[in-house]
């Protein structure tokens, strides 16, 4: 059996708000996928099998690919659930990638969704680190991140302005997004006098808890251009979990970006990524992050990453865009966040991005970050691979 | 090394034990009984990691000396807590703010986690130098560390 080239279809996104008391979590779930379905022009009997991923244990739910079958179009069908932590929705892309690449299925849906009100973010996360050596101090997401700004700003320095300039831009971006959660402009003053959360992360340089869903559909490269003209092309996929222990993490910068990035540009033949990539949906959790990881990235040099920000070289219209959808600082429902990068991504390469629309889109990357410091990346392409 | 240890939830009942290994077993024992640290060896990449473990990840292979770090050690990166939030092991809310660092105890290549005393915020830094404050209370845990103290 030999490697089979796929597209992105369809893609379909919730409403995302910090609290949707009006629907259940198979409701939610219902909604992202049938307007993946109609984006696609798709029937759901059309659909092979289905990819779907949350945080564990967020919903105080456990087996969602279970209890969704219903909304999920699941009934009868091949269901595989899959959860990472953070890169849920990029494993889960990146999961039903593997299934239509080996050609088992010709078209896969993939959903990622959560429900952050239903439980305690921070208590929730706490618990997937380790009970003995990490829980004692580890507070969440935002503890090891700022553990990270600090390392970097003593090893490279950065200030808090610098970080503050990240998140006016990812917000400022949120107001071209119907679906992002927060679409409110600030300015580095806000954030600069927002409360300090973790030296040095304040409140508006982290992301939101949100409830949504995102579904997004794959094709074999013997369907994808009949069912839409402007399929969205992966061409490569990368991952790479590099720690157990908080403590054994590199702090200062994210090897697995590094690692991952490098296997990426080399699968595609990518040798200058700031000049190849026309757009990029970074998985940035907190605005420090937007400067730390552009240089794992090789899109800046080690220590220029504030530089290359404050030049405006990342904004709308600038040399290559971050986030013309807010990305995750204005929207985070986490099962769903990473997938909402790769559909996002898919919306560029169609053409169907609309207000956040960045033009003529060729080749733009996904990706997505979590668990112990680890990365999931994806190249998307308006041209067919060549393999 | 016979001692198999087994940490328990404490007062309020949860329905959960947690194993922690032969490896983890006398690193606790030890730190227990004498106030010292153990970390393991990898023979073919000669790092050493603590807490203890029985494979290097890298190199995947099996580790069997053990070997005492620190107790003293520097502040490789570090954060204050400043936001209230619920402990999950508890049910209580964590004492905010407080000081949370990764220490690399002498002779160790990774990180140990731990408290560190912000009772003097401006001497907090990546770099200083830290020792840490023992309970008197013998419990064969974690929390037999009070936090680490700087000392510059």
């Amino acid at each position: 059996m030999s490697k089979k080239r796929v597209a992105i279809v369809g893609t379909g996104q919730t409403f995302h708000k910090s609290h949707r008391p009006d629907v259940n979590g198979q409701e939610l779930i219902n909604e992202a996928v049938q307007r993946a379905l109609c984006d696609a022009n798709l029937k759901i009997n059309d659909i092979d099998a289905i990819v779907i991923g949350n945080m564990d244990h967020f919903e105080g739910i456990n087996y969602v690919d279970c209890w969704s079958v219903d909304g999920s179009g699941g009934v009868m069908k091949p269901i595989i659930k899959l959860t990472t932590g953070g890169t849920t929705g990029s494993t889960i892309a990146i999961g039903g990638y593997h299934l239509v690449a080996s050609g088992i299925f010709e078209k896969v849906l993939i959903i990622g969704w959560e429900k952050n009100s239903e439980s305690d973010t921070t208590g929730a996360i706490t618990t997937a680190f380790d009970p003995v050596w990490d829980r004692l101090v580890f507070a969440g997401a935002i503890s090891g991140l700022a553990a990270e700004a600090q390392a970097y700003i003593s090893k490279y320095g950065a200030s808090d302005k610098d970080g503050a300039r990240v998140s006016v831009r990812d917000r400022k971006h949120a107001c071209n997004n119907p679906h992002a959660q927060l679409r409110k402009e600030v300015s580095i003053e806000d954030v600069l006098a927002s409360p300090m959360l973790a030296d040095p992360i304040h409140l508006l340089d982290v992301c939101p808890r949100t409830d949504g869903a995102c579904a997004v559909i794959m094709a074999s490269d013997d369907c994808a251009e009949k069912i839409t003209p402007t399929p969205d092309w992966i061409v490569a996929t990368s991952s790479r979990h590099k720690y157990t222990y908080l403590g054994d993490v590199n702090w200062g910068q994210l090897d697995s970006m590094a690692l991952a990035s490098k296997e990426i540009y080399k699968k595609a033949g990518i040798k200058e990524p700031r000049k190849e990539i026309n757009v990029i949906e970074l998985y940035q959790p907190y605005s420090f992050a937007g400067i730390i990881w552009i240089e794992d990235l090789g899109i800046a040099e080690k220590g220029n990453g504030s530089e290359y920000i404050w030049s405006g070289a990342t904004d709308m219209g600038g040399e290559l865009p971050i986030n013309p959808s807010g990305g995750v600082i204005a929207c985070n429902p986490i099962g769903a966040t990473g997938l909402i990068r790769c559909a996002e991504a898919a919306l560029q390469i169609m053409g169907k991005a609309e207000t956040r629309q960045v033009p003529d889109v060729k080749l733009a990357l996904s990706s997505g970050f979590g668990g112990c410091m680890w990365t999931d990346l994806i190249l998307h392409s308006k041209k067919k691979p060549d393999f | 090394m016979k001692e198999n240890i087994i940490i328990e939830s404490g007062a309020l009942f949860q329905p959960f034990n947690y194993s922690i290994g032969l490896y983890g077993s006398k690193f606790f024992k030890e730190l227990t009984d004498n106030r010292k640290f153990f970390g393991t060896k990898c023979q073919k990449c000669n790092k050493v990691y603590i807490p203890p473990r029985k494979v290097c990840g890298p190199c995947f292979s099996e580790m069997t000396e053990f070997v005492e770090v620190g107790p003293k050690g520097v502040i490789g990166t570090y954060t204050i807590l400043r936001y209230a939030f619920i402990d999950p092991e508890t049910g209580e809310q964590k004492p905010v703010p407080y000081g949370y660092g990764f220490i690399k105890l002498d002779g160790a290549d990774t990180l140990f986690q731990h408290y560190i005393n912000i009772e003097d915020e401006s001497k907090v830094k990546i770099g200083a130098r830290v020792e840490p404050v023992f309970s008197e209370e013998k419990k064969g845990t974690i929390k037999d560390i009070l936090y680490f103290k700087i000392i510059d």
